[in-house]
């Protein structure tokens, strides 16, 4: 299992340096150094307190989603709708903390924080029961979420629930008033941007790891994840299964949004989802789908998304070079799951004719390391 | 309001649109039908078709001749069908996972490729309307149907074209096989892989194609998520329109009537919320897939990784 465990660490660090490797040709085409490039965008997140806590910020959100996304994928439904989850979520609390600004901000902020779990674990329901009932593809249905969720807040941000003010003072941004102050979610370090949902999230990751391996219900999921017939044999409800893994991984995804709002913007507005949704999902695949992992994981992603805000000021490369790079990880770990799941098989393929082919089985025995997504 | 919709020149400019409008529905979804058919389904599409629309456009402006933008746009299909074949068949991932790293790459490289080169909004010539003789003069119709440029003819040449190449030829039949019981197709001395990629390949131009359209024979510039979910919904006319040409043919006719209807809807000004408007074909979108629900349909193998040890 040791071994097995530091095989796949070695093939997520190949993962990242073949897709590293093919973004510094990206970067030779404009004629910028990729080492400066990579230098300011992978140590400039860890030189200084702002770098630290900034990367701590943005891999709250990170990680709640991508702990949706482990439930999720787990479960065996592939959910790519936290973009829209996470807008929901955030519309939801949002408009219960906006309503009941009156509230004492100790039972407010709870209620706030539901609000924005039901509200994206609502909006994940849909999917969930069009693949469980329906047999709807799940990927394609969340996509059309997602783009349908983006014009509803749109529209209600520009609409009922724009701030009076953007009105008076005829600016028109499509925001929310300010939410009460008492339902922030506190500064860890003052003057800094941390903020208590960090703490939250990685306590969530501890729950859901217990969750996942320590509960009935997240056996059941799993087992329908592994295969949703000897589940059902087992006379496990593979419908009902399937449904409330996307409404615990949509849960999570509202939950994502809302935070971001009462720990960072302190009001809802345009752009709130800032593409976490799908950074998520890579930060999920990363921690190979495994609730501790996502921590490192998000990390990670949180200070590749700072790094690259610092790269485009060091060397003034556009950072749609970040979301090529992710798309590059993404394809590169799919890849190269292969070399942990069979790895004789992809040795045969490199034109490897390894030594030992006892010993290599013995080190990656096939049922200790499960396929980065169960069929 | 409702009136301005209903005057004649307004159907007829909804109906025009709609049929200019079908061609990147019907690029992309007849390419992913091959694609899907063979056993592998490509939701890169979107990205792939940002590429395409990208590559096209930057290279008309360059060289002025939208024919060698289309042809460039064309080989950056090849390239992503390739690295598709590469994740998705060699390496056998999860095509489902593999697809939205795809997507991720090809808008990231498109939105990257645009700020270094260009940068800034600007129009170019595109493809002119070819008016087809004789039919081209048939009132109302001459106009709706008659009156565009190459590309539109194209897609819809390509119906009759890929139902005869699915159904009526021996690679068709090939084709259908290895998406169907690849084992069968191996047993036969075929090659699954070279089929696959081959298919991979042909999904990957066609969707490149479609998003060269947009920037080439549609809005004549580039602008970030101009594709805006095309080339996703053009993976759902593949289930709904049943991996049939002709079946994507109705489904692409209504998705493009509902693309142009929105468009005039926001054109006019009317007094449904733009958002609305722009919201409906993804509506729509899910509509189609519950409706497409039964799969029986769905070639056998789809999704499934193949390799000879049958694991």
């Amino acid at each position: 299992m040791k071994t097995s465990f530091k095989a796949q660490i070695i093939t997520l660090l190949i993962a990242v340096l073949g897709a590293l490797a093919v973004g510094a040709v990206l970067l030779l085409i404009v004629h910028a150094n990729p080492f400066r490039a990579y230098e300011a965008m992978l140590f400039g997140p860890f030189s200084d307190l702002y770098g630290l806590t900034e990367t701590a910020a943005k891999a709250t959100p990170l990680l709640l989603v991508g702990l949706g996304i482990v439930i999720a994928f787990r479960s065996g439904i592939l959910n790519i709708g936290a973009e829209g989850q996470m807008m929901m979520g955030a519309l939801a609390g949002t408009v219960v903390a906006l309503n009941l600004q009156r509230m004492p901000g100790i039972l407010l902020l709870p209620l706030t924080l539901l609000a924005g779990f039901a509200g994206g674990a609502i909006y994940g329901a849909i999917p969930g029961s069009l693949k469980a009932y329906f047999k709807v593809n799940e990927i394609l249905s969340t996509i059309m979420l997602n783009a349908i969720a983006q014009q509803f807040m749109v529209y209600l941000l520009r609409g009922p629930l724009i701030d009076p003010t953007e009105i008076s003072y005829g600016t028109g941004f499509p925001q929310t008033q300010q939410l009460p102050e008492s339902i922030w979610l506190v500064r860890l370090i003052p003057q800094t941007r941390l903020h208590l949902g960090f703490v939250i999230a990685i306590l969530m990751a501890i729950l859901v790891y217990i969750f996942l391996w320590r509960t009935v219900i997240g056996y059941r999921l799993r087992a329908v994840g592994a295969g949703p017939q000897a589940a059902r044999a087992a006379g496990i409800n593979v419908e009902t299964g399937l449904l409330s893994a996307m409404v615990l991984s949509g849960g999570f995804a509202g939950l994502a949004g809302i935070v971001e709002v009462l720990g960072i913007h302190h009001r809802l507005l345009d752009g709130i989802s800032a593409g976490y949704g799908f950074t998520g999902i890579v930060a999920a695949l990363f921690g190979r789908l495994h609730p501790l992992g996502v921590i490192p994981a998000a990390f990670l992603f949180g200070a590749l998304m700072l790094g690259a805000d610092m790269m485009q000021r060091a060397v003034a490369i556009p950072a749609a070079i970040v979301q090529t790079i992710q798309g590059l990880m993404v394809l590169f770990v799919v890849g190269s799951d292969i070399f942990i799941r069979k790895p004789d098989w992809a040795r045969q393929l490199l034109g490897i004719k390894l030594l030992k082919k006892k010993s290599a089985m013995g080190s990656y025995p096939n049922n200790q390391s499960p396929p980065l997504v169960p069929k | 309001m409702i009136n301005q919709l209903l005057e004649f020149s307004t159907i007829i400019g909804i109906l025009t649109t709609a049929i200019r409008l079908a061609t990147p529905f019907l690029l992309a979804a007849l390419g992913e039908m091959f694609d899907q058919r063979a056993g592998v389904y490509n939701l890169g599409v979107e990205g792939v078709m940002m590429l395409g629309a990208f590559i096209g456009f930057w290279v008309s402006l360059r060289t002025g001749s939208s024919y060698i933008g289309i042809l460039a746009a064309i080989f950056a299909g090849v390239l992503m069908g390739l690295l598709m074949g590469l994740v998705s068949i060699t390496l056998q991932a999860e095509q489902g996972i593999s697809g939205i790293g795809l997507f991720m790459f090809g808008v990231g490289l498109a939105g990257y490729l645009f700020r270094i080169t260009i940068g800034y909004i600007t129009n170019i010539e595109g493809f002119q309307p070819i008016k087809i003789p004789i039919l081209g003069d048939i009132p109302i119709l001459g106009t709706v149907f008659f009156n565009h440029n190459w590309m539109v003819y194209f897609a819809f040449l390509m119906v009759p074209i890929s139902w005869f190449i699915l159904f009526k030829t021996t690679w068709g039949l090939k084709i259908r096989t290895a998406g169907m019981t690849p084992e069968a197709a191996d047993t036969l001395g075929l090659s699954v892989v070279a089929i696959r990629y081959t298919c991979l390949v042909i999904g990957s131009v066609a969707a490149a194609m479609a998003g060269a359209f947009l920037t080439l024979g549609h809005t004549n510039m580039y602008a970030d998520n101009i594709s805006a979910g095309r080339g996703f919904i053009a993976v759902a006319l593949v289930y709904f329109g049943r991996w049939n040409p002709w079946g994507i043919l109705g489904g692409a006719l209504f998705f493009s009537f509902v693309d142009a209807l929105q468009l005039w809807v926001q054109v006019l000004g009317l007094k449904i919320p733009y958002e609305f408007a722009v919201m409906a074909p993804y509506v729509l979108t899910i509509l189609a897939l519950v409706l497409a629900a039964r799969r029986i349909w769905e070639p056998a193998a789809l999704g499934k990784p193949f390799n000879r040890e049958g694991d």
